[in-house]
């Protein structure tokens, strides 16, 4: 891997500056069957498009951003702050 | 002997350079290679093949091919023919026995070939099999190519820079220089890289030239080996204009010294002044080879052949020589006397970078060259290596039977057949069996005939047998280069020198540097358990929680409790994943309604910080989390004096009513604000001094004078094994959770939520499948940490911490058990040194079991 990412603090850097963590999963709201909660801690799409997933800028700003980023092709088609105008966070 | 000057000649007549080459010295101009200066001494034989030993001489002259590789300075493999001549240089032959002219192992090349067929060392030294440690000594000294001396230690600093431009153009020549000029009058800025020590003019771009482009990784990423520095260029759009690559012609005797391609020997010619040979035989297939008849006529040397391919393709070229040395070429049973044969096949595309970045490769059967289509967004093709490469015609795939295909690996047409006879029918496969393409030369020069031999012998065309795929380094690099600098960064504690000065054995314990002891950790341990002992603990991750919802984040995050931590208060604190495997542990103490101080362990130090911040981005509470880490040293000072020494040093009230077991302070110490936790680390009763760390050394100071003696990890790690304290990661893995672990008490589970929780109560309904409790043994065995658990001949547990105890007079530990085990004088084996010794639970701690002497 080695293209860039886009903190929303620092713009434009070296995918080696973040730390992934994964795609957004959904966290139960409430007691989850045993099912439920295997699904939700080992079970992941791995899709082969775009997916959003949890990146931080961990030899930068230290920020936790959203990324929509193709995995075929690793193109960063946006980032945002969880929190933001208009972002949607599932993993609440 | 040289040539008059020639007209763009690279030496400067006017300065000499003296290296030595096999102890002898060797005279040459500024600017010659190490190479055109022994070719110029009159040497011929540069080095030994491979795998025959087979004399080698100069072929391309462009740092292509590996027959010029001698070892510089202690550098194996380096390619004299583009390596600077400097004043001094040691140079040496490699991969000999004895030397260049005598080599030993020739005598592979003349008895040894029926025993070192393809695959060999898959079979011929198999049997008998209890040979095999002589023949594995025989290979591990005759395989591989140059030596590393490995006495010399690492002389050479190789660094690494990272550059971004909007074009890079790799390849200097009239396409490469055209793009450059053309988007630098765009207004881009732009490097160009190119692979020869030639000089460039004026130019309105930037140059780095010898520098060799390794690949093109996504996103534009092209690492650039320039010398001792590796660029890591990032580049908006890549411009590749590499050229194409002379391919040697397959035929009987096409390894011999004296037959060259033809653009080696115009180098030669035009840029050291030398004469290549006497008399000249030119085989070419393009109009640009065969134009160095002009060359070899301007230097004297009698032509006495020129095969056009185009013309007439030869069924037979067979070249003889004489101690290696070529005599003689055949072409078609017409025989001309000669030192020199220029041959070469069509020019090939060098593609291979283009090929890395996801073009096509597609076989051009009008004119039997690999050409590149389909390019990437970002990445152009100009020149020759985008298929410019003039009028061409197909020619016979080898010229007669043999010749070697791969000279950089020794592979043999008749390897080639007999790969394909045991039915390695792929190219990819070819290429793993034979290594063709797999050598120094990384297939510039072997590729395309490896494959149109392959097309030939299958009765196919070249496109249904395709191309192996191109990867990274096109050209070989140095290890050093890609290793960087020799930097290992270490953290030191504010404390540190205090420690090394006073002769502490400092250990790694991740990034940190850390007295394991100052010498004598039993002593260390007694000191504390006697009198009073301080403890550098700077390493603790330190984190303030601040804001509004302090408490709500930390009930979310926490298994147990934070909203009834009354302000100047600390408690014990595990985290969990949501898995419910327990991550790291530490104290929190509420320092006020909405300001937490929490501590982690010094490894997890940094994962916790990013937990916490990701979980508050998740959860987006008014809560700020503050990393003071490094801005806080920290000492625990403990030992049944520790409250002396600390009324002696502090105006706080440090009485037993007024500073309580699990109180947090704020506080001078010796004048030092402090934040003073009174926790129970070693199991003395025990103060956490927190402050900034300037202070540290004066502080660590001041403690000492009033007596507390320093303990290293070794005798904490004693003493709070003594109190049954789990070390997270020592004693726990990534199964873990505070259930199975003995802290069911820290578990809230009629919390609403908290991370883990779910995954807990999972846990907790299905029942532990271990338990982790402490033992003791029966004599003063101390079993090695990781031994075995025996039960009924079978595996049943582990150890995962223990120690000699000299306070308790016991070897003790903990251990994970089966449940039914795991009761108070429960009786199991551990298996030490192939015996079974007996240990016996404890599910209390050995030392203080009720906290009378941490609460007093």
């Amino acid at each position: 891997m080695s293209f860039l990412l886009t903190c929303p603090n620092c713009g434009a850097r070296d995918v080696n500056e973040f730390a992934y963590a994964g795609e957004v999963t959904r966290r139960p709201r409430t007691a989850p069957s045993f099912r439920e909660l295997t699904d939700y801690l080992y079970f992941r799409r791995n899709v082969a498009g775009v997916q959003r997933e949890w990146w931080q800028h961990r030899f930068g700003c230290e920020a936790w951003f959203l990324a929509d980023r193709d995995t075929r092709t690793n193109e960063v088609l946006g980032v945002e702050v969880p929190g933001a105008a208009g972002a949607d966070v599932a993993a609440v | 002997m040289r040539l008059p000057p020639q007209a763009n000649e690279l030496i400067d007549r006017s300065r000499e350079v003296v290296f030595s080459f096999e102890g002898k010295p060797v005279r040459a101009f500024a600017g010659d290679t190490i190479g055109s200066a022994l070719f110029a001494s009159g040497r011929r034989v540069f080095s030994r093949s491979f795998k025959y030993h087979r004399r080698r001489g100069l072929l391309c002259c462009s740092g292509a091919c590996p027959n010029c590789m001698l070892t510089v300075d202690g550098t194996p493999n380096v390619r004299s023919c583009v390596e600077p001549a400097h004043d001094g240089a040691t140079v040496e032959a490699q991969n000999v026995l004895g030397s260049l002219d005598h080599d030993l192992l020739s005598i592979v090349d003349k008895v040894g070939r029926p025993f070192t067929p393809v695959g060999f060392y898959y079979r011929t030294m198999i049997r008998p099999r209890r040979l095999w440690p002589l023949y594995e000594t025989f290979l591990r000294n005759v395989a591989g190519l140059g030596r590393v001396d490995k006495r010399r230690g690492r002389t050479t600093r190789y660094d690494a820079e990272n550059r971004s431009v909007d074009v890079l153009v790799i390849g200097g020549g009239r396409s490469g220089l055209a793009a450059a000029r053309a988007a630098a009058a765009d207004g881009d800025r732009v490097l160009l890289v190119d692979e020869n020590a030639r000089s460039f003019g004026e130019e309105p771009f930037e140059v780095v030239a010898p520098a060799c482009a390794l690949g093109i990784y996504e996103g534009g990423l092209v690492p650039v080996a320039a010398g001792r520095l590796l660029l890591r260029v990032r580049a908006g759009r890549i411009v590749v204009a590499t050229g194409a690559v002379e391919q040697p012609l397959v035929f009987p005797g096409n390894d011999l010294v004296g037959v060259m391609l033809p653009d080696g020997a115009r180098r030669l010619i035009r840029d050291f002044a030398l004469k290549p040979g006497e008399r000249a035989v030119l085989i070419a297939a393009d109009d640009r080879a065969l134009s160095v008849t002009e060359d070899l006529e301007r230097a004297g040397v009698e032509v006495a052949a020129t095969v056009d391919l185009r013309e007439h393709d030869p069924t037979d070229i067979f070249a003889e020589g004489r101690r290696g040395l070529l005599r003689a070429v055949s072409i078609d049973g017409v025989g001309h006397d000669c030192d020199l044969l220029l041959a070469a096949g069509a020019p090939q595309p060098a593609y291979s970078l283009l090929a890395q970045a996801g073009a096509q490769i597609s076989y051009d059967a009008d004119r039997g060259i690999f050409v590149p289509g389909g390019l990437p967004a970002g990445v152009e093709a100009a020149g020759r290596v985008a298929g410019e490469v003039g009028p061409l015609l197909p020619t016979r795939a080898c010229h007669g039977d043999g010749g070697f295909v791969c000279i950089c690996e020794d592979v043999a047409v008749k390897d080639m057949k007999r790969a394909l006879a045991e039915g390695f029918d792929s190219i990819e496969l070819a290429k793993r069996y034979t290594t063709v393409t797999m050598g120094p030369c990384q297939g510039r020069l072997c590729q395309r005939s490896s494959i149109r031999i392959y097309a030939r012998e299958q009765g196919t065309d070249e496109a249904a047998i395709g191309t192996t795929t191109a990867r990274p380094p096109w050209t070989p690099v140095t290890l050093g280069l890609l290793a960087g600098r020799t930097h290992e960064p270490a953290r030191l504690t504010a404390i540190h020198h205090r420690h090394v000065e006073a002769g502490a054995d400092v250990i790694w314990t991740g990034a940190w540097r850390r007295p394991h002891s100052y010498g004598d950790a039993p002593a260390e341990a007694r000191n504390v358990h006697e009198t009073v002992g301080v403890i550098d603990v700077s390493t603790l991750g330190k984190l303030l929680v601040v804001g509004p919802d302090a408490v709500e984040f930390l009930e979310r995050l926490y298994p147990n409790r934070y909203s009834d931590l009354k302000p100047g208060r600390v408690r014990y604190g595990v985290l969990s994943t949501d898995a419910g495997r327990i991550m790291d542990d530490g104290t929190v103490a509420r320092l006020d309604d909405d300001r937490f101080y929490v501590t982690t362990t010094s490894t997890g130090a940094d994962s916790v910080l990013g937990w916490f911040e990701w979980w508050n981005a998740v959860w987006r509470l008014d809560v700020e989390i503050v990393n003071l880490t490094g801005a806080l040293a920290a000492v625990n000072v403990a030992g049944p004096q520790a409250r002396d020494v600390l009324a002696g040093l502090t105006r706080a009230d440090v009485s037993a009513e007024g500073f309580r077991y699990l109180d947090a302070r704020e506080g001078a110490v010796a004048g030092v604000p402090c934040l003073m936790l009174r926790i129970g680390f070693v199991g003395e009763l025990g103060y956490e001094l927190h402050f900034a760390s300037p202070y540290g050394e004066y502080l660590w100071d001041v403690l000492r004078d009033r007596g507390a003696r320093p303990f290293g990890l070794e005798a904490q790690r004693i003493l709070r094994l003594e109190k049954q304290h789990i070390i997270v990661g020592q004693d726990t893995d990534s199964e873990s959770n505070i259930l199975d672990a003995n802290m069911q008490w820290i578990a809230k589970l009629d919390k609403d939520d908290f991370v883990g929780k779910w995954a807990l109560e999972q846990a907790q309904e299905r029942g532990p499948r271990e338990l982790l409790v402490g033992f003791e043994m029966a004599n003063g065995t101390v079993p090695a940490e990781g031994s075995q658990i025996v039960r009924d001949g079978g595996p049943s547990g582990r150890v995962t911490s223990s120690r000699w105890s000299e306070q308790v007079g016991k070897a003790i530990g903990l251990a994970w058990l089966p449940p039914d085990l795991a009761e108070e004088d429960a009786t199991f084996e551990i298996r030490v040194n192939g015996r079974l010794e007996q240990a016996r639970v404890r599910l209390r701690p050995f030392f203080d079991p009720a906290g009378d002497r941490l609460k007093s």
